[in-house]
């Protein structure tokens, strides 16, 4: 599937109706999904064939991503239902195949190294401090091949001191840093359009064991 | 949820020590055809318990796969459609998943598991 193709399907789904500010509800839009999976998929072959697990799914866009792109299995969690509806929604608009569970990532327990590659849009932490390397922390022990992320460009370094010394990981690499319009979605929000650095980040999990 | 997924989830619940495989209860279960990929499935065998996978395939109303399985079975085309069946085209719409340890039910609602805690589980 070519780029621009995949970014119209993903300009298509339905995102939060009303979203929580708790849970720093906002959709990673299509441009910057779109990219982010394809980048996975034809530079490191992370997608196609894989078992692709999406942490903090929301509506769905970035695992949606991974199934368009033919991977063979996605997993799409999320500790909010009514994002889950949308999600399950939206991939069956698409005619995807997909699973959708409802659990607080960091509550999930896992068996075996079946999990090939992670993709997610976490909080960034800013309602709850922490948020973004809980959920790192918690893929880095799921993902046998690759973990793919967004975090905050001011928060490089310390990402990649936590990765690489508490998470074990083999490497962290910022693949591209990028500029993403946080919509105002929220009263404290002051101006319309929050725009924002992150950094679209790989990391390599030590070899698997559990 | 497919077999696949269930396969690698277990009970979260604080102090479980066994909490896989999770016990499955079927009220509504649909089928949805998947194109077949072999080499897939060679190396999902590899990483499949195979033994929860057979219960719960069972669970599910399917009762074709073998007790025991090897990968010499890979060789056969029969045993690839059945494994890739019970795999990735048997969906658990409706029903439960249960604690193997402690009885306690994980709802599953329009083929999502509410897996969440309460606040004494945690
Ligand atoms: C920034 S949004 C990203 C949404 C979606 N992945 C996307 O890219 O459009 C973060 C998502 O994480 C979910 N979330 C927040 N905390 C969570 C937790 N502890 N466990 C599971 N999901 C959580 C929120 O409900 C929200 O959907």
């Amino acid at each position: 599937m070519k780029l621009k193709e995949l970014e119209g399907h993903l300009g298509s789904l339905d995102q939060f109706p009303n979203p929580k500010i708790e849970l720093e509800q906002y959709p990673t839009g299509p441009h910057i999904a779109s990219r982010m999976l394809f980048l996975a998929e034809n530079s490191y072959d992370d997608v196609s064939n894989k078992v692709v697990a999406d942490f903090g799914c929301g509506c769905g866009t970035l695992g949606i991503a991974a199934a368009l792109l033919n991977a063979e299995h996605v997993l799409s969690i999320d500790v909010d239902p009514e994002s889950l509806e949308i999600a399950s929604l939206n991939a069956e608009e698409l005619e995807l195949d997909m699973d959708f569970i409802q659990s607080n990532i960091m509550d999930l327990r896992w068996r075996g190294p079946v999990v090939d590659t992670v993709i997610m849009n976490p909080p960034f932490g800013t309602r709850k401090k922490g948020a973004d390397l809980e959920f790192l922390s918690a893929a880095m022990k799921v993902a046998s091949q690759a973990v793919y992320s967004l975090h905050k460009t001011s928060t490089r370094d310390h990402v990649k001191r936590a990765a690489l010394r508490d998470f074990n990981a083999r490497s962290a690499e910022v693949l591209c840093e990028l500029r993403y319009d946080v919509p105002k979605l929220y009263k404290f929000h002051k101006k319309k359009e929050v725009d924002i650095a992150v950094d679209l980040w790989r990391f390599e999990p030590a070899s698997h064991q559990s | 949820m497919r077999l696949l997924t269930h396969n690698m989830l277990s009970s979260n619940i604080k102090g479980v020590v066994n909490g896989f495989p999770l016990r499955i209860e079927a009220e509504k279960v649909l089928e949805k055809n998947v194109e077949m990929n072999s080499d897939f499935l060679k190396k999902m065998f590899e990483k499949i318990e195979w033994k929860a996978f057979v219960e719960a395939s069972r669970g599910m109303g399917y009762t074709e796969l073998p007790e025991e399985a090897d990968s010499s079975m890979l060789d056969s085309d029969e045993f690839l459609n059945r494994f890739h069946h019970a795999l990735l085209e048997l969906h658990l719409e409706e029903g439960a998943l249960v604690c193997p340890e402690t009885g306690r039910r994980f709802p599953v609602r329009k083929g999502i598991p509410n897996m969440l805690l309460h606040e004494d589980e945690v």
